[in-house]
């Protein structure tokens, strides 16, 4: 097996073994999603009014419309609960084992972003499996055609997570930087509310919603749902992975980024 | 031969194209028909019409439409294929709603300002009986024997029981506030009629026309007084109701043999009639405020497409392919 591989299978599998063995984690995954889906969705039937926005056909109730944003809340908190495990690594020093291996640094911090978005699409899956026995149904060949548009948007949101990461060097200040990224990001979307709702109350918050990557990472998943593919939304998505990344990336370089000017 | 015989029947083909399934809409607000091809769900055509088109049925071979042109008080007969207007038929005053006999030469109409209900003979095309009823007459049924008709009467809140060979009122059945629409099941045992203002859906037995039971609906997040029974659809096999709720937006699925809802789906604002396909795979609703007609899988029992159509669609008649 290649060095590179190796690397990413162990990689994989570190986490993996953090991911069973922190069932906990799991668990509290899925019950903030849910809780939005069967107490606040159902309290705010209204909120969508009557109206049919691509990718949807006809009318849907409020429910059916959230699921694609908590899907990609799941990929989104995920992103974070990886990138503050970063930052734990770097404290307790696994970090710098991690990062002295001879290898690439950005192939062993691909590997590292890779690993937890798969643990974030097996929690979103697990939330649809949930919200389908609560009768909310997709189309079935969605539940496939998604696939692919968590893996770019969950890159996406774990890209930035790592820049993130990589600016921050203790821990309890990364609790404030996740409340300060995860809620504006969370509620300036479509996630919750679609653009033409948010433009009734205000058309400078539907530019800055429209302008939001978490947007378009959340209608990519939810055209990817109804087995179409939003080329605008991927765009975005794709572009915004690339900069996070290279962000990430010189952050990460001791030579250049953050790292170095914070160990000073 | 056999060369000739193909040619023939290849020229046939060619001269005689097949129709595809249709759903013809009748659009109150812009005197028109809007005309939906079933496979693309989409609408192909629109037709001018007269004026306050409501009521829309198609014959039983399916060689014209049936329209009641309200304010011009007049029934118009539309060539299917050319989709040109024959001619008019007389229809007594403010003709709303109607019903074919299953002579296939009779209609059944309601006129609501004149509290009558017609029976227009379409071959004679003259208006044979004029039967008095209450006040506002609306919804018509006939039973498949073709021997009980039906008016129910807005204002009376009556379903008002007629003898099709006397044209005599021989019962009256109280029903809740305004109702709307009737229809026997398949053996004729039962009548159902919708209560647009009372609420619910009210079953009758046509031997005692004793109320058998009043199925009520209830939305969670929609105000009582928005559930508004209108139009409804009984399946041939009798096991299941669709029933328009109006402004509560919804189609509700009653279980007929248990006298059970079962589901609710969301359709388009004030949803008021419907057709379903012959196969009774596919609902048609029209979505009278949001100008739309929702089609909903009834196999899969999900909504899966809203077409936009004319202002105020209202009625609503099914062709199947090649009629």
């Amino acid at each position: 097996m290649s060095p590179y591989l190796r690397a990413l299978s162990a990689i994989l599998q570190r986490e993996a073994l953090r991911f069973l063995t922190q069932r906990e984690r799991f668990l509290a995954a899925l019950v903030r999603p849910l809780v939005w889906l069967l107490v606040f969705a159902a309290g705010f039937r209204a909120a969508l009014g009557l109206s049919i926005t691509p990718p949807y056909q006809t009318y849907i109730t409020y429910e059916v419309y959230i699921v694609p944003g908590l899907v990609a809340m799941i990929l989104l908190f995920n992103a974070m609960q990886s990138a503050l495990s970063l930052v734990y690594d770097r404290e307790m020093g696994s970090m710098r084992l991690l990062l002295t291996a001879p290898l690439p640094r950005w192939w062993l911090l691909f590997c590292k972003l890779l690993a937890g978005v798969l643990v974030s699409i097996l929690q979103a899956y697990a939330f649809l499996a949930i919200a389908y026995a609560f009768g909310i149904r997709l189309p079935p060949m969605g539940y496939l055609w998604v696939l692919p548009a968590l893996l770019v948007a969950g890159l996406m949101l774990g890209a930035v997570g790592l820049f993130l990461a990589s600016t921050i060097r203790q821990l309890e200040n990364f609790a404030g930087v996740m409340n300060f990224v995860i809620f504006p990001v969370f509620f300036l979307s479509t996630a919750l509310y679609p653009l033409w709702r948010m433009a009734e109350s205000s058309t400078l918050l539907r530019d800055i919603c429209a302008w939001n990557p978490f947007t378009h990472a959340v209608e990519l998943i939810r055209f990817a749902l109804y087995l179409r593919l939003n080329l605008e939304a991927l765009g975005w998505v794709a572009l915004t992975f690339a900069v996070f990344l290279g962000l990430a990336l010189w952050g990460f370089d001791p030579a250049r980024g953050i790292m170095t000017r914070k160990t000073r | 031969m056999i060369r000739t015989t193909v040619s023939a029947l290849a020229l046939m083909a060619l001269s005689a194209p097949a129709l595809a399934q249709e759903v013809w809409i009748s659009n109150e607000r812009d005197q028109t028909v809007s005309i939906i091809d079933v496979q693309t769900m989409e609408v192909v055509d629109t037709i001018e019409v007269g004026a306050r088109p409501r009521g829309i049925m198609f014959s039983h071979d399916y060689s014209v439409a049936y329209l009641c042109a309200s304010d011009d008080d007049t029934i118009q007969v539309i060539d299917v294929e050319t989709r040109e207007i024959l001619h008019n038929l007389p229809s007594g005053e403010n003709p709303e709603t109607f019903v074919l006999h299953p002579d296939g030469r009779h209609i059944w109409i309601s006129n609501e300002d004149d509290n009558i209900t017609s029976v227009l003979d379409v071959e004679e095309r003259r208006i044979v009986a004029q039967i008095p009823v209450g006040i506002e007459p609306e919804g018509k049924a006939i039973n498949h024997a073709g021997t009980i008709a039906i008016t129910t009467s807005e204002t009376t809140n009556m379903a008002h029981w007629i003898d099709t060979e006397t044209h005599e009122i021989f019962n009256n059945s109280l029903v809740g506030s305004r109702p709307r629409d009737a229809e026997f099941t398949t053996d004729d045992k039962r009548l159902f009629v919708s209560a647009e203002i009372g609420g619910g859906l009210h079953v009758f037995d046509t031997e005692t026309f004793e109320e058998i039971v009043e199925i009520r609906f209830e939305i969670p997040d929609v105000h009582p007084h928005d559930i508004q029974p209108v139009g409804f659809r009984l399946t041939e096999d009798m096991t299941r109701a669709y029933v328009a709720l109006g402004p509560a937006n919804r189609i509700a699925v009653v279980d007929i043999e248990n006298y059970e809802v079962i589901k609710y789906h969301q359709v388009g604002r004030r949803v008021w009639h419907m057709a379903m396909s012959n196969d009774e795979t596919l609902l048609f609703t029209t979505n009278g405020v949001s100008g739309d007609v929702t089609v909903i899988d009834l196999v899969r029992q999900e909504p899966i497409k809203t077409i936009q159509v004319g202002r105020f669609p209202w009625g609503a008649a099914y062709r199947p392919a090649d009629s």
